[in-house]
């Protein structure tokens, strides 16, 4: 009983995902499978963010870099060099990590906003880069050779494939998010996020638990990248390095309360819902960003704690459970 | 030889429009410490507004500038009371977070209205010829058009009462509040003030080359790499590093492809910005 | 007597301002140290010298015999320097219990959680915030920040604790209980460095004092020396009603 007490917030985000793992195993389309990986995409996203945005309060507004950076080593190693998904998933998870770990010296000496325009930056430049090197295929990318899916059973078996991966990444994820979030590291973090040279005064060596923070909050992303395109057979650089995704992983971030375990698989999947069903519509399809613009605003400026947040807030009991 | 002079005054040329579109953005900071997110769009708005009104109603675009200031002065300043105004002494991280949010509406809309596809403002003004230098007339007439808004600038700032109270808005908001300054209609203002610049620049840069809605985005970027090469919060220095960017931007396509011009620009950010974090000229502190 | 801490000519320039002069102490271990001066005497900037926030342009300071002019502040937590800060600085989102353990967890011994909870709810018990746990730490009023920003300290379990004004917006009952306890902090072994104002209470709990104006060490000795010094009430007397509080005293 006593682990359940403790673990509640835990057990509560796990459900969450199962939850979406099931669904589509109940409804037997492939279309709700398509969905779910995308919610599951999003909330495996949101939470690695988190660990850097939410846990530290180093604003990553080019967080998505990871994603493409892992996408593209891992997409190449499948693609042009015959290895396997499971050698390229870690290989992606590893280039984004040794990325982060030095962008992350250089960087993370800047605070506040110059930090985050840096990160900007990155993914610019990085895109820009990955455009012009010819080894990934320059601007126009490269692609999957459809007979590669035989290895795996055909595509749809690959498919089906890629979404149980999916699912074991976003609970991997959320585990790592809670252990740091419960660790003396993540304890750290928070300071750090909360004032960080008082931070330092008290101990906390910030300079490497920023790092280490970063770095971990990036190797997700790059393992995701390299199972998405590996599920879309294609990758080109501004799939890659989509900048305004970047953007939303943020808003789902702020949405559901940053720095708590819960508050991005709550706003990823929200947000991921919500917007899938703008997307129906021909209207709001276009301005779809507008309205990620100004739910953003409206967190900002009403509820700057997110939904979870908020909760915590407003029913202090509510504190232990909600990690 | 001849291909880098002309690819150099080309880029001093343009460099003048960096300029302004990076006092927009040094304004704006230099009077209430906010980073304006939005800058990127703003510049969109202004290379729209110039085709718009180029197309629609046929107006020469030097004539459509103004319209194009006035409307970028007025949407400042509604940004700034809707929602600046809220945030001024939140956390950076809220600042940031809301212009940015502006930004993406403003993203979101143009790209339902226009798409983002490419549009070109169909204006020549010929070629001049300086020697062995071949100068595009809209160059020269955009340089001087920024030399202009500049000293316009100057003399707003220096010799009217709403550019004094704007300096002393700049210098100590709680002290000029003290001494009677109106500072939520100064502040108003000066955010204005930065999206009008911003707004002027883009269509100045729209009589350059073609854009789309999107292309806010990289020149929001070379406003930050000017920003921060010239001191955040320093007018001067937004002009000076223009002129530098252009130069180097002159230089690039000599050496290197274009496309690794982004690299180039994001690597000298990072690098001042660990370097010489003030800029050169020293930023407002 | 061991000699915990030796701050060697240290002098501190800021461009053109000059923060500290030559300034000369040795303290010993278990002594509590009074650090007082007239405002922008270079108090705090001392206390950001030997934390490591800064390093001395000139000068050298010597912890536990070693060299730590260089150090940054983490270093000096880990071997056992805590301070707190005159402007108090808690980390708001996190509950007082939170705010705690870091001061435990980063200290000189570095626990894991476990064991820093437990070292968390002894001080909080001794600093009286024990019924306040898990409040959040920006909720609280003044006085009981005050008091978290020296529970902090203590749960590193230093060997030396700097306070920097610690009693600045107290009212005389809150002093008193705060005077209470840096004694019982003392008697724990713990040795203490204190800037005040409060003049009556630092004299009273002080071994030893030492007096800054300007940036200059202007005098030393005992409390009882120190109301006496001329040069003492000369600097004071840019602060007249503290100089004739001074004198009122001298005269007693």
């Amino acid at each position: 009983m006593k682990l359940l007490n403790n673990h509640l917030g835990l057990l509560i985000a796990l459900s969450v995902i199962t939850l979406l793992a099931v669904w589509p195993l109940v409804t037997q389309k492939p279309a709700d499978r398509e969905v779910a990986f995308t919610i599951l995409r999003a909330v495996a996203l949101a939470s690695s963010l988190n660990i850097i945005l939410g846990y530290t309060g180093y604003v990553s507004f080019g967080h998505i870099v990871y994603f493409g950076i892992g996408g593209y080593v891992g997409f190449y190693l499948i693609s042009q060099q015959g290895y396997s998904l499971y050698t390229a998933m870690l290989a992606g998870g590893f280039s984004a990590g040794l990325i982060a770990f030095l962008i992350g010296k250089a960087i993370l000496r800047l605070r506040g906003a110059y930090f985050a325009l840096a990160t900007i930056g990155i993914n610019q430049a990085i895109l820009a880069f990955v455009a012009n090197f010819d080894l990934f295929g320059g601007p126009i990318g490269m692609n999957i050779n459809f007979q590669l899916y035989q290895d795996y059973g055909g595509a749809p078996k690959a498919l089906q494939l890629a979404f149980y991966i999916m699912v074991g990444i976003t609970f991997v994820t959320v585990l790592v998010s809670y252990a740091v979030r419960t660790s003396k590291f993540g304890l750290g973090l928070l300071a750090i996020r909360e004032d960080e040279d008082a931070a330092e005064v008290m101990g906390v060596v910030a300079p490497n638990a920023k790092t280490w923070a970063y770095v971990l909050s990036a190797i997700f992303p790059g393992i995701i990248g390299t199972l998405f395109f590996f599920k879309n057979a294609n990758i080109q650089p501004h799939d890659a390095f989509p900048l305004h995704t970047s953007i939303e992983l943020l808003v789902m971030v702020m949405l559901g309360g940053y720095g708590t375990v819960l508050g991005p698989i709550l706003g990823a999947a929200g947000y991921q819902r919500m917007r899938g069903l703008l997307l129906t519509s021909p209207f709001f399809k276009d301005i779809q960003l507008s309205v990620a613009g100004i739910l953003l605003l409206v967190i900002i400026l009403f509820i700057p704690a997110g939904i979870v947040g908020w909760i915590r807030n407003r029913f202090p009991k509510t504190r232990r459970v909600l990690q | 030889m001849d291909f880098l002079l002309s690819s150099l005054s080309d880029g001093l040329l343009i460099g003048f429009i960096y300029g302004v579109a990076a006092m927009g953005l040094t304004l704006i900071f230099g009077v209430m410490d906010v980073i304006n997110l939005a800058h990127g769009p703003i510049i969109a708005l202004g290379m729209f507004g110039i085709y718009l009104t180029f197309n629609n109603i046929g107006l020469q675009p030097y004539i459509g500038l103004i319209l194009v200031a006035a409307i970028g002065l007025l949407l400042g300043i509604i940004i700034y009371l809707i929602v600046v105004r809220r945030v001024l002494d939140a956390p950076h991280l809220s600042t940031l977070l809301a212009t940015f949010s502006v930004n993406m509406i403003i993203i979101g809309l143009g790209t339902a209205y226009f798409s983002t596809a490419p549009y070109n403002v169909d204006f020549s003004l010929g070629r001049v010829s300086l020697g062995p230098i071949t100068l595009l007339g809209t160059r020269v007439i955009g340089a001087l058009a920024a030399i202009l808004v500049t000293i316009g600038l100057y003399l707003f700032l220096y010799r009217t009462r709403p550019g004094r109270y704007i300096r002393a808005v700049a210098n100590n908001r709680n002290a000029a509040e003290l001494m009677g300054v109106p500072s939520n209609k100064i502040l108003a203002l000066s955010f204005g003030l930065g999206t009008m610049l911003a707004a002027f620049s883009g269509g100045l840069i729209a009589t350059f080359f073609p854009f789309t809605i999107l292309a806010g985005g990289s020149y929001e970027l070379k406003s930050f790499v000017i920003c921060v090469l010239g001191g955040m919060g320093n007018p001067i220095g937004a002009l000076l590093g223009g002129l530098i960017l252009g130069l180097i931007e002159g230089i690039i396509p000599t050496i290197m492809e274009t496309t690794w011009v982004p690299v180039v620009e994001f690597a000298l950010f990072v690098i001042i910005l660990l370097v010489r974090p003030s800029g050169l000229l020293g930023a407002k502190k | 007597m061991t000699i915990l801490l030796e701050v060697q000519g240290v002098t501190k320039h800021f461009g053109g301002l000059q923060a500290l002069s030559k300034v000369n102490f040795e303290l010993q271990k278990g002594e509590i140290l009074g650090l007082i001066g007239p405002n922008g005497a270079g108090k705090t900037t001392l206390f950001n010298v030997i934390n490591g926030v800064y390093p001395a342009t000139e000068g050298r300071v010597i912890f536990q015999g070693k060299d730590v002019t260089n150090a940054k502040t983490y270093q000096m937590a880990h071997m056992g320097l805590a301070r707190t800060h005159q402007i108090v600085k808690p980390l708001n989102e996190l509950s007082v219990r939170e705010n705690v353990n870091v001061g435990a967890c980063f200290g000189r011994h570095r626990y894991g959680l476990g064991k820093a909870n437990q070292i968390s709810d002894e001080t909080l018990a001794f600093i009286g915030l024990a019924n306040r746990a898990d409040q959040l730490a920006g909720s609280l009023n003044v006085a009981q920040k005050k008091r978290l920003e020296m529970a902090r300290a203590l749960a590193s379990q230093p060997y030396l604790i700097l306070l920097d004004e610690v009693l600045a917006g107290l009212n005389q009952s809150e002093i008193a209980e705060m005077v209470e306890m840096v004694c019982k902090i003392r008697k724990q072994g713990i040795t203490i460095i204190m800037i005040e104002h409060v003049m009556e209470a630092v004299m009273n709990v002080s071994d030893r004092m030492i007096v800054l104006d300007f940036g200059k060490q202007i005098a030393e000795g005992t409390p009882q020396e120190i109301k006496n010094n001329p040069a003492v009430i000369e600097a004071y007397l840019g602060d007249p009603e503290l100089a004739k509080k001074l004198m009122r005293k001298a005269a007693e």
